[in-house]
């Protein structure tokens, strides 16, 4: 858990870099009411469960889950919903069969749709008025299709803006790189990358939650499995799919645009990985991630929130005891005793 | 080059064998006073055939074995029998144990033994002087040796295996005993086969002894024994026996069988070689190989040492303790037995004797289980440790039993694997002996 943390504190310092003090106190505020909650709910089962880290891990989940702009009392309450009614309601660590942090972070969401939708641009991005307070992702389904038009194109043509660095990597990409494969890449997908855009605290930049994953990988703390299901079923989904809600045909979805938003790297490496809501064995675990999969595409192109992802995890959270029996693994010496030897 | 393993579960732990896997294996000192367990074996203990103030002599018999589940036990040194006590040992056995004080001369120590013409005796008396001698499966079930392939007597032995993997960490006596006695292992592989007159003999050893392979292969070559060596994956536990059987033959032997099930033996290495002492050179099974290690050790060593040799004077012949140990184990680091008490004999199942300081061992708090599912990737036999832990847990053993109990080998695994660090074997070691009492007529 400890290490889990740890390997978020890039992302997480990041968007405090990003969004200023503000962030920075919604993170304190989510992390502190974890922790308090998580101590007092272990106080009444007379446990003390702080050193497990797994209280500041969903603490910082959800404050990193958050827009830097919301009430204080929103982190606190969704962590008090993580804590006491998803979590310790089940008997604490390990017990609970959702995912605290995500829990707790729809549940505020679904309880206070406007303050969880109000983003404020971070400080490398000048935003015009009428962008101020929405997400790329947010932007581009608000967006009514008046024609055909690929998502990085509307946000464009809505006026948003590209930083400089993006505009260079992207021109050094295409020269160098994209260039010689015949690809050239648009501007705009590189402020997703980094986390140059409006959004949450810590699911904006992709490429420091990457950078932490190579740690959790190397110490086998999650496998390949979820994520790597996860991410092929909804890359898939969307390719094939995703052009469709916005006038285009089959196999003109956008991938890169729909994984890079919408804090689908901090869902699917950090959050579906969580041990306790996941399958046990590996075959489990791609079952687990392809049907995450598959739900968060049709959440993000049908559904009416932004947070599909998150959705998609809790749902298939309350299958996962199925799909373990499904995979019990078969017992050594069982099978030639049933056919008779 | 073929290199087999099992198919699933399994670990591979840091192996912590280079020291003694090198080094030559030497003699330890004769004990002043042997104590000699009746019950070395798994069966029924020895009858003492000796009483106290008897002189013995250097290899007499002093336990007689009670039935065919039972082995004959001999004096390690000459003596006299101080008295017969009850011991306990490593696991919670306890039998009565005939003390020797030493005295007198040795008969067999520094003798050239006679060399017994075993090519020309016929399968009952190679059985029985097995049998004789005392040996039993010294490598793993301790089974009375005559047990362990009489079990083949009604059904076809088409493949004995000459068990050299040694998977599990530390452990080296088996390496080098290949490498430096392979000639007398050979000739015990080949005693047994004639006993159990399989069609194929393989020998199964793990791809981290090539010297053991090579040594193997050049004696197997001169020998004109009929047998092949196939290198196995490193991975634990390949040594146990159902893992073995199906890395080498794809057979998978029955819950609750054994591996004369599925046409198979398999004989340890150490076993073989006490197999080619008796028969050869008409030598009781009174000495054993046996690997002393941990960072605790001052001299990591595989030694021999006289069965009964307390645990504490083989330490002080390893040079003592270079640090304060956290534990003592007999037995292998994940099969093993903490011992409390430094005057426990080595017996004939001994194959380890380590001294582990807290570095070596993972000694942290227990945490709740995150259902990481770790245990389950890891079991060998397809069980959910994870589970049967919780069944055990709200005392539901008969739901524990249902969903393979039995079939836990105690291999450990799944505990070493553990990021929570929950003793899964431990729990499941004693439901399965409370189940085994209580619930057999289930």
């Amino acid at each position: 858990m400890w290490i889990v943390t740890l390997c978020l504190l890039p992302g997480a310092g990041w968007g405090v870099y990003l969004y200023g003090t503000r962030a920075a106190l919604v993170l304190a505020a989510a992390i502190l009411s974890a922790v308090v909650f998580e101590a007092a709910a272990a106080r009444l089962a007379s446990r003390v469960t702080l050193r497990d880290g797994s209280a500041v891990l969903c603490g910082l989940l959800i404050g990193m889950s958050l827009s830097p702009a919301v009430p204080l009392f929103i982190p606190v309450v969704a962590s008090a919903f993580a804590m006491f009614v998803v979590k310790w309601s089940f008997g604490g660590l390990g017990g609970n069969w959702m995912n605290p942090a995500l829990a707790g972070r729809v549940f505020v969401a679904f309880s206070w749709p406007g303050a969880m939708t109000t983003w404020p641009a971070p400080r490398t991005l000048d935003l015009v008025d009428g962008l101020a307070g929405a997400t790329p992702l947010s932007l581009v389904k608000a967006t009514a299709p008046e024609r055909a038009q690929a998502p990085i194109a509307v946000l464009r043509d809505a006026g948003y803006p590209v930083s400089a660095f993006d505009t260079e990597v992207t021109s050094w990409l295409n020269v160098n790189v994209l260039g010689r494969a015949g690809v050239n890449l648009p501007t705009g997908y590189v402020d997703l990358f980094v986390g140059n855009v409006a959004g949450s605290i810590g699911e904006a930049s992709a490429l420091l939650l990457l950078a932490g994953t190579i740690f959790l990988f190397a110490r086998r703390i999650i496998t390949w499995h979820v994520p790597a299901a996860f991410f092929v079923t909804f890359a898939v989904c969307t390719r094939v799919f995703g052009g469709l809600t916005a006038g285009l045909g089959l196999f003109e979805g956008d991938v890169l645009f729909s994984v890079l938003t919408g804090g689908f790297v901090l869902a699917s490496f950090y959050m579906a990985t969580d041990p306790v809501t996941s399958p046990l064995t590996g075959g489990g675990m791609l079952i687990y991630g392809s049907v995450a999969g598959i739900i968060a595409f049709v959440l993000r192109a049908y559904g009416q929130f932004p947070e599909s992802v998150a959705l998609a995890i809790i749902l298939v959270n309350a299958v996962v005891p199925l799909i373990d029996r499904l995979c019990r693994p078969r017992r050594f010496g069982h099978r030639e005793v049933r056919h008779g030897s | 080059m073929r290199r087999l393993t099992f198919p699933r579960g399994g670990i591979v732990p840091p192996d912590r064998k280079h020291q003694t896997g090198r080094a030559l294996l030497w003699n330890a000192a004769i004990p002043r006073t042997s104590i000699v367990p009746l019950l070395q074996h798994s069966g029924e203990p020895a009858i003492a055939c000796v009483s106290r103030m008897d002189r013995v002599r250097e290899g007499m018999l002093v336990g007689r074995a009670a039935s065919s589940r039972s082995a004959n036990v001999h004096a390690p040194i000459p003596g006299v029998v101080r008295e017969i006590r009850p011991v306990v040992l490593p696991g919670g056995i306890s039998c009565d144990a005939v003390v020797i004080d030493m005295d007198g001369e040795f008969d067999l120590l520094g003798k050239r033994a006679e060399v017994r013409d075993w090519q020309s005796c016929d399968r009952r008396t190679l059985s029985r002087l097995i049998a004789e001698h005392g040996v039993v499966d010294m490598d793993g079930s301790r089974l009375p040796m005559p047990l362990s392939y009489g079990r083949m007597d009604h059904r076809r032995c088409d493949t004995l295996i000459l068990n050299g993997c040694e998977s599990e960490p530390y452990l080296s006596g088996d390496h080098r005993t290949m490498v430096e006695q392979v000639s007398s292992v050979l000739t015990g592989l080949e005693i047994v086969s004639r006993v159990t007159r399989p069609s194929r003999i393989v020998i199964a050893v793990e791809s981290n002894k090539p010297d053991a392979i090579s040594a193997l292969r050049t004696a197997v070559r001169s020998s004109g024994l009929e047998s092949h060596v196939v290198r196995l994956r490193v991975r634990y536990p390949q040594g146990d026996e159902r893992q073995l059987v199906k890395a080498v033959t794809g057979r998978e032997i029955p819950s609750g069988g054994v591996a004369a099930d599925v046409g198979c033996m398999t004989l340890g290495v150490t076993t073989a070689r006490a197999v080619y002492e008796a028969v050869v050179l008409g030598i009781p099974l009174i000495e054993r190989v046996v690997t002393v290690a941990g960072r605790a050790i001052a001299e990591e060593a595989n030694v021999k040492v006289r069965i009964g040799t307390p645990v504490g004077d083989l330490i002080e012949e390893c040079g003592g303790f270079r640090k304060t140990p956290m534990k003592v184990v007999m037995g292998g680091p994940m099969t093993g037995h903490t011992v409390t008490d430094l005057r426990t004999p080595i017996t004939k199942g001994t194959r380890a004797v380590l001294a582990l300081t807290a570095g070596e061992i993972r000694g942290a708090r227990t945490l709740p289980c995150i259902q990481c599912g770790r245990c389950v990737t890891s079991c060998p036999m397809g069980l959910d440790p994870t589970r049967l832990y919780k069944l055990i847990e709200h005392g539901d053993l008969r739901r524990a039993a249902s969903e393979g109990l039995q079939d836990c080998t105690e291999c450990g695994a799944c505990g070493y694997i553990c990021p929570s660090r929950i003793p899964l074997v431990r729990q499941l070691r004693q439901a399965k002996i409370r189940h085994g009492d209580g619930g057999s007529g289930e």
